[in-house]
């Protein structure tokens, strides 16, 4: 085998993004339901690094790690209300909100973004996937950093709900 | 030459260094930390990005701001920090070196904690010397602490953590990275770094390598091929891209020219950055006095840094009678135990089972010095 058939290996270790099989068995995904009954955390962490502010972040206790530090972050739908303070809590920027039920038409992505310029409300944007291919257009409906997201932005983006699963931040501003 | 003199002496204001003072000198002990550059904190003030780990570890908080909390608690413990200043030696009589603003000094301390942090290796291939290839470690300082932008299109090798967030930070700075390559089949760093790379469009190239760099005065672009399983380059496969600086993020391996000078014993692990000083639980070295903390015993993070400076720390000033046996004992009980959660999970594991060994062959090492002791 060379090493460049690699190349063509799915999961996280091979191409830094999640595959699907990965994923599915992350606790700290939601269900496909939930994620169409309103805004609910998204968290794709899917290796067991020491690490655990997002349990602390959540008002809500919807977000377990427990005892052991490198246990996945466990999500429990009911209790998230999709406030979002677990996205800028996140070391690993790995955390989105998703909302598949904004309009008929529309869902929501609101995911953690630390550039400048930082996009304006109301702006077209360049939604782009995990692979940062542009998949759609997105409309940029609020950006929040407050002083306790520690200089990550916070953006809520509306795109075509076909994209929800795919669409997870956008591409860079030109400065 | 000047005389100083001190209880604990420190080389190096890095995380290890800066959490062992603060120890020290909360327990009354009399401090001096040795830094050569202008500001103390090493590595942590160039971290910007967010830190990983627990609440006690201030996880979520970017690198800079534990530096600046780390140093305030250091002033106000009272250590005396000596900046701008070199420790250039360290003899067996435990005598140190130091020149400062032109000043030649001798240090005498009654112990010693070594926390000089690591440097970065260096890669040699067609064009490595020409302007442009840097270590990621000093491009990260020129954009983080300098606010100097290395260039505009960047290629890096190597996928650690120290690449991936390395990447990150440039595209921040305002660069574009064109590609991480990587020589693994697999990357080295967390998911989630790498993760923020792809979002932002840059492809990792895993089994890949540098071939060539090419350009008449500095760095005008350069050629990337893929590896076989022996890892020679696969004809044919290369590629090139237009760029003005190529990355280098191929390791590091810890500062221990003065652990050598002094007379320590080493142990070779390859995972730590090659050869470390073998160190007991105290993080005392096979020379009395002389304890070690930080990268210089084996490349980890700045956590675990920090760590081994507080037990370096408490165990100097345990040792000079500053603290009772049990005051020392419930510290160190604590230390180890936030040393062992840091050590754990897919990444930390490795790192335990190393730091198990280097305990283990000091163990070894002061039962056969004191066999050949006994036959003497
Ligand atoms: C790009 C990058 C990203 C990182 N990200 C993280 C992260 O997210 N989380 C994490 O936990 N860790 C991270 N780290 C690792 C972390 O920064 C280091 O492990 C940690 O700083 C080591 O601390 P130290 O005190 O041993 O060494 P250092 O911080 O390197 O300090 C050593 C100091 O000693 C000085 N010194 C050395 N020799 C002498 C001498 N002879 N005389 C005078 N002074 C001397 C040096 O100049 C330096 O200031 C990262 C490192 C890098 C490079």
């Amino acid at each position: 085998m060379s090493n460049t058939e690699n190349n063509t290996k799915e999961g996280i270790i091979y191409t830094g993004v999640p595959s699907k099989a990965e994923l599915a068995a992350a606790p700290g995904v939601p269900s496909e339901e939930r994620m169409c009954q309103g805004r609910v955390a998204c968290i794709e962490c899917v290796q067991g690094i020491p690490c655990n502010p997002c349990e602390g972040a959540c008002k809500f206790g919807a977000i377990t790690i427990g005892d052991e530090i490198t246990n996945l972050p466990h999500i429990d739908e009911e209790k998230c209300t999709g406030c979002g303070m677990c996205v800028a809590a996140c070391p690993g920027l790995a955390i989105t909100i998703v909302n598949k039920a904004f309009n008929q038409k529309e869902a929501t992505v609101d995911f953690p973004f630390e550039y400048i310029p930082l996009p304006e409300v109301g702006d077209e944007v360049d939604a782009v996937s995990r692979m940062g291919e542009v998949l759609c257009k997105g409309r940029i409906l609020s950006v929040k950093k407050p002083k306790s997201y520690a200089g990550t932005a916070v953006v809520s983006m509306a795109i075509p709900q076909e994209f929800a699963d795919e669409v997870r931040n956008m591409k860079r501003l030109p400065r | 030459m000047k005389e100083l003199t001190a209880d604990v002496a420190i080389v190096g204001a890095g995380s290890a260094g800066l959490c062992a003072a603060y120890q020290a000198a909360t327990a009354g002990a009399d401090v001096l930390v040795i830094d050569e550059n202008k500001r103390p904190g090493g590595q942590l003030f160039k971290q910007i990005h967010k830190f990983f780990g627990s609440k006690e570890h201030q996880a979520g908080t970017r690198g800079y701001v534990i530096g600046e909390q780390l140093l305030q608690k250091v002033e106000e413990s009272g250590a005396r920090v000596m900046l701008d200043s070199l420790v250039y030696g360290l003899l067996p009589d435990k005598s140190m070196g130091v020149i400062s603003n032109g000043v030649n000094y001798s240090v005498k301390a009654k112990k010693i904690i070594i926390a000089a942090g690591a440097k970065e290796n260096y890669m040699a291939f067609p064009g490595s010397t020409l302007p442009g290839v840097m270590g990621a470690g000093a491009a990260q300082t020129m954009v983080n602490v300098n606010r100097v932008l290395p260039g505009q299109k960047i290629l890096m090798v190597g996928s650690g953590n120290v690449g991936l967030i390395v990447s990150y930070q440039l595209m921040q700075a305002g660069a574009e990275v064109v590609g991480i390559v990587e020589g693994a089949p697999r990357i080295g760093g967390y998911g989630v770094h790498a993760g923020k790379i792809r979002r932002a469009g840059v492809p990792i190239y895993v089994g890949h390598t540098i071939k060539r760099v090419f350009g008449k005065e500095e760095v005008e672009g350069v050629e990337i091929a893929a590896l076989d399983e022996k890892w020679n380059m696969i004809p044919g496969t290369e590629k090139a891209f237009e760029v003005d600086t190529v990355c280098l993020a191929v390791g590091l391996n810890p500062m221990t020219e003065l652990v050598w000078m002094v007379g320590c014993e080493f142990d070779f692990i390859p995972q730590f950055g090659g050869h470390v000083p073998l160190h007991d639980a105290n993080m005392e070295t096979t020379v009395k006095g002389v304890y070690v903390a930080g990268d210089v015993t084996g490349v980890e993070e700045a956590s675990s840094a920090m760590e081994e400076g507080n037990m370096a720390g408490v165990a100097a000033v345990e040792a000079l009678g500053y603290l009772t046996r049990e005051e020392a004992q419930k510290k160190k009980d604590e230390i180890r135990s936030r040393l062992d959660t840091l050590r754990s999970g897919v990444f930390g594991e490795g790192r335990r089972k190393n730091k198990e060994k280097q305990i283990a062959d000091m163990e070894t090492y002061k039962e056969q010095y004191k066999e050949a002791a006994d036959h003497e």
